[in-house]
């Protein structure tokens, strides 16, 4: 059994134990608890960095730029100013008399050099603490260059990542209105919270328009500032990510009176769910039909295959946990069609509605835990006995170590996971992780793989 | 890839404001390293619950281990009014989930800026847990983010770990009368492995500090181990000052006060301060030095290897001759790589680095003495300067060595990079990498001639059967 924290006790769930469902979310981490949480910046960043003609400049000390360059796979079809790394490197007289003047010198240099059609400035721990108006040399900047220079309000220590989608789609707000809207279809989307990973946004951009919905923007995953600032002109916003989105489509709601859809793009029902929620939004008769017809080419093509893996892969465990829970709604879906249970599940930012929806998914015995950490998690690992755990790059060496497959459904992701290709990779990646041969070397899985594998 | 590729616009703007593409991290990760190689210690940073997750995911992309870093996660209240309770409950905490037996604690860029009395705060928690059931022992180091890279964190941690546990009189164990202290610096786990099997060879126990080599390279587990096996012991970080002496590499260490000369200073321990032992010259200073503290000869296994690295250097001349390099990396093993490349031919063009100990260049002349063809250092700089300046100086290469970080550069310039040091994050096993004596020289050689063999067959139409 697991050796929870006294603070933490409430954030820890087993179905079919306990009788009311209470579990505590939203809380800030518990000092010494190894959180696998990052911190307000590293929201702020995931969400606008794959906005690839921007200039992304950290302001603060060295390491915040150090350890984001060129981390999320996120790709683009033309310019990769996003995979550049760009601070400000505070030093201690910085510190002593302040960072604006060295701001302003920077963000006018990188401008210069690589024309970018707009500038996100991340304000990171000590900024706020030695003073520095970012807003106000944000906006004498932008005055100067004549393009956006936008201020991310992320000190990481003001709040949680939550708190840095928040401010990402804050400085997304300013943006958004600001382009024109003349060309733009009554059928029209904008895809809000795909991140284009490993080409992603690019598959879905597809479905949409084989179904003959315009796509006026994609926020962020291969992004373009002229899209978003368009984006006010789509007649519908598709949200995925509704963790870091849901703020940025209830804002535009308000404001420019588009509605909004929850969709997930990950496993053949969510997948198709999505489209047709889309498609029947529009009541488009016509589009209806193209997109019943375009599902059930997709799911002939690729339902057979995913057959066979379930055939190996029928009563296998599985793990999950994942930043935002929206995705870990549509993983427990896609490996119970792949015949698995999901024994484990957990999200480092979900809240209340999150967690009644995955324990309402979930089997008895499940257990749910939110803001975890390695301890927690090692333990949740040995005592359900897991086959593979699903997570990003700091959960893989847990499950490594105890000799656990594990598949990165996070950033550094190389194979897209999203769409009817991506259940396919997904599958293949789940078989590979489980049947690979060397978890009969391993000490924890030596002997149960062997009845596996013959 | 014949063509010369252009990587940089302006080649000639010298002073850049902003750092483009860093060739650093920041000092409280290279303290964590250090904590991580204490026996039963867990790492702990009093800032925000970023740093922690930031650094331990850098890190595990370059061991792929489990890298646990606690922290106190800084609120905005806990900014204002300052860290005691967060830093307080997160030691509890860590106490009552890992049962360390030392936390190591730095601070980061939040927790400098705003002015945290560390000693007080560390008295008082020690004060208040006195009577409780578990005491870890508290070390912590002032690695404020705003000044130096990694490695000044690293060097730091090292020395405020040997001062704060340093004892005279005290025995590493009752079985060791007699023993040197060897402060590596930041090298891999292989490399570690490598000096303790010099030690035992020599006949001599080691304090290796720190001593990450089973904690971030460790074996397959049934269980989590919440703290891996292994490290410097904190009985044996006591001893420091009861050593023979103390050997430390880093010829760019000058201008630090180190945990060597902390010991010199204090306890008289002779502090022999050495390059990275890389390549046959500066292999020789270590085995020398080890010679001169033991009163063994160095033992005939080392002996053959040398003479097994220089026969191959005589094998591979031709190939590596006129040969031209860019080399970047931390200080020290820029120096190292200098030194050995030097050594077999090939001319180390351009030496960057982006630590700056003021050191760099002083380092590199003095162990690149017989080259005749003019060497450029650079240290503070980012992967865009050195971009410009090879450019500028039309420099033209045939390979980088250097970390992962280099990656985007050499692909940039259309010639292999050869990865070293720390950290390699597109690579698997970094930390098994041996960079250090005849041996580690051996295996870096080789790597070398055949990567620059493979492209003379690779581009070439012949196909040949021999090289």
């Amino acid at each position: 059994m697991a050796d929870i924290l006294r603070e933490r006790e409430r954030q820890v769930y087993r179905k079919g134990q306990q009788q009311t469902f209470q579990l505590d979310c939203e809380k800030q981490s518990v000092a010494g608890s190894v959180s696998q949480r990052a911190c307000v910046f590293c929201g702020s960043r995931v969400v606008l960095y794959p906005i690839a003609d921007a200039l992304h400049i950290v302001h603060g000390p060295i390491g915040c730029a150090s350890y984001t360059w060129d981390i999320r796979g996120a790709l683009s079809s033309g310019p990769e100013l996003h995979r550049l790394s760009f601070s400000t490197d505070l030093q201690e007289m910085d510190v002593v008399q302040g960072g604006e003047k060295k701001l302003y010198a920077a963000l006018c240099e990188l401008i210069d050099e690589h024309k970018p059609k707009a500038a996100f400035i991340y304000a990171t721990c000590i900024v706020g603490v030695i003073g520095d108006d970012v807003d106000a040399v944000c906006k004498r900047v932008g005055m100067e260059k004549g393009i956006p220079v936008l201020s991310v309000h992320s000190e990481g220590f003001k709040g949680t990542k939550k708190d840095g989608y928040r401010a990402a789609c804050d400085a997304l707000l300013q943006l958004v209105g600001t382009g024109p809207t003349e060309d733009i279809s009554p059928l029209s989307i904008n895809i809000l919270g795909d991140f284009n990973l490993a080409g992603e946004t690019w598959m879905i951009r597809d479905y949409y328009s084989r179904m003959g919905v315009q796509v006026v923007s994609c926020i962020t995953g291969d992004g373009r500032i002229d899209e978003i600032r368009r984006a006010h002109g789509a007649a519908l916003n598709v949200v995925q990510c509704s963790g870091s989105m849901t703020y940025l489509a209830k804002s535009m709601e308000e404001k420019y009176g588009i509605p909004s859809l929850r969709v997930s793009y990950f496993g053949v029902e969510d997948m198709s769910k999505s489209l047709y929620d889309v498609a029947r939004h529009f009541k488009d008769k016509e589009m209806l039909q193209r997109t019943q017809v375009m599902v059930r080419e997709e799911l002939q093509r690729i339902l057979p295959q995913l057959a066979a893996y379930r055939k190996v892969l029928e009563g296998k465990r599985a793990a999950i946990y994942v930043g935002g829970a929206f995705k870990a709604f549509s993983l427990v879906s896609a490996l119970r069609h792949l015949g698995m249970t999901t024994v484990m599940v957990g999200s480092q930012t979900g809240n209340k509605d999150d967690y009644e929806q995955l324990r309402e998914l979930c089997d008895e015995g499940t257990i749910i835990a939110d803001d975890s950490n390695p301890l927690e998690l090692s333990s949740f690992l040995e005592e359900k006995d897991v086959d593979v755990f699903i997570g990003g790059v700091k959960e893989r060496p847990i499950a490594y170590k105890l000799g656990i497959g594990f598949c990165d459904h996070n950033h550094e992701r190389k194979e897209a996971l999203a769409g009817f290709e991506g259940m396919l990779n997904f599958a293949k990646e789940v078989y590979g992780s489980v049947m690979s041969p060397v978890w009969r070397l391993t000490p924890r899985k030596r002997g149960s793989a062997l009845e596996v594998v013959k | 890839m014949s063509s010369p590729v252009r990587i940089a616009k302006h080649a000639t703007r010298p002073d850049w404001v902003s750092t483009r593409n860093p060739c650093k991290a920041c000092a409280p990760l290279g303290a964590t390293l250090v904590m991580r190689g204490i026996r039963g210690a867990l790492p702990f940073l009093h800032g925000s619950q970023g740093c922690a997750t930031y650094m331990r995911r850098y890190i595990i992309s370059h061991f792929r281990e489990p890298m646990d870093i606690a922290t106190s996660g800084f609120s905005e209240a806990t900014t204002i009014f300052g860290g005691k309770a967060n830093l307080h409950q997160g030691l509890g905490n860590v106490t009552s989930q890992y049962h360390p037996t030392l936390i190591g604690i730095a601070t980061t860029c939040l927790t400098e800026t705003i002015g945290e009395d560390m000693h007080g705060l560390l008295h008082e928690y020690r004060a208040k847990t006195a009577e409780a059931k578990e005491t870890p022992v508290l070390v912590h180091v002032s690695t404020p983010a705003f000044s130096g890279t990694h490695m000044d964190g690293f060097h730091d941690a090292v020395r405020a770990v040997v001062m704060q546990l340093a004892e005279a009189g005290a025995s590493p164990s009752a079985y060791v009368s007699s023993f040197v202290n060897i402060f590596p610096g930041l090298v891999s786990a292989e490399d570690l492995r490598f000096l303790k099997e010099v030690a035992a060879d020599f006949e001599i126990p080691v304090t290796l500090f720190p001593d990450y080599s089973e904690t971030l390279d460790g074996p397959s587990m049934e269980k989590y181990e919440k703290i891996p096996e292994g490290g410097t012991t904190i009985e044996a970080l006591r001893a420091t000052p009861s050593a023979k002496a103390t050997i430390e590499f880093g010829r760019t260490l000058r201008a630090k006060t180190t945990a060597a000369a902390f010991l010199q200073d204090r306890f008289e321990v002779p502090a022999k301060r050495i390059g990275m032992p890389m390549g046959v010259k500066e292999s020789d200073v270590f085995f020398a030095a080890m010679e001169k503290i033991t009163g063994r000869e160095t033992p005939e296994k080392y002996r053959q290897e040398r003479g097994r690295l220089v026969d191959a250097y005589v094998d591979g001349h031709k190939y590596l001759f006129g040969k031209r390099a860019i080399v970047i990396g931390d200080e020290d093993l820029v120096v190292g790589l200098a030194s050995f490349l030097a050594e077999t031919g090939v001319v180390p063009v351009l030496c960057a680095s982006g630590g700056k100990s003021g050191a760099l260049k002083h380092a590199i002349a003095e162990v690149t003495t017989h080259l005749r063809e003019p060497i450029t250092v650079r240290d503070g700089v980012d992967f865009m300067t050195i971009a410009e300046e090879i450019e500028l100086k039309d420099l033209k290469p045939d390979f980088v060595i250097g970390t992962s970080k280099a990656a985007k550069l050499a692909r940039a310039l259309g010639v292999p990079l050869l990865r070293v040091g720390f950290p390699i994050h597109d690579r698997i096993g970094g930390q098994r990498i041996l960079h250090l004596g005849y041996r580690g020289a051996q295996h870096l050689f080789d790597l070398i001639v055949n990567t620059l063999l493979e492209i003379k067959q690779d581009s070439s139409s012949i196909g040949y059967s021999y090289l």
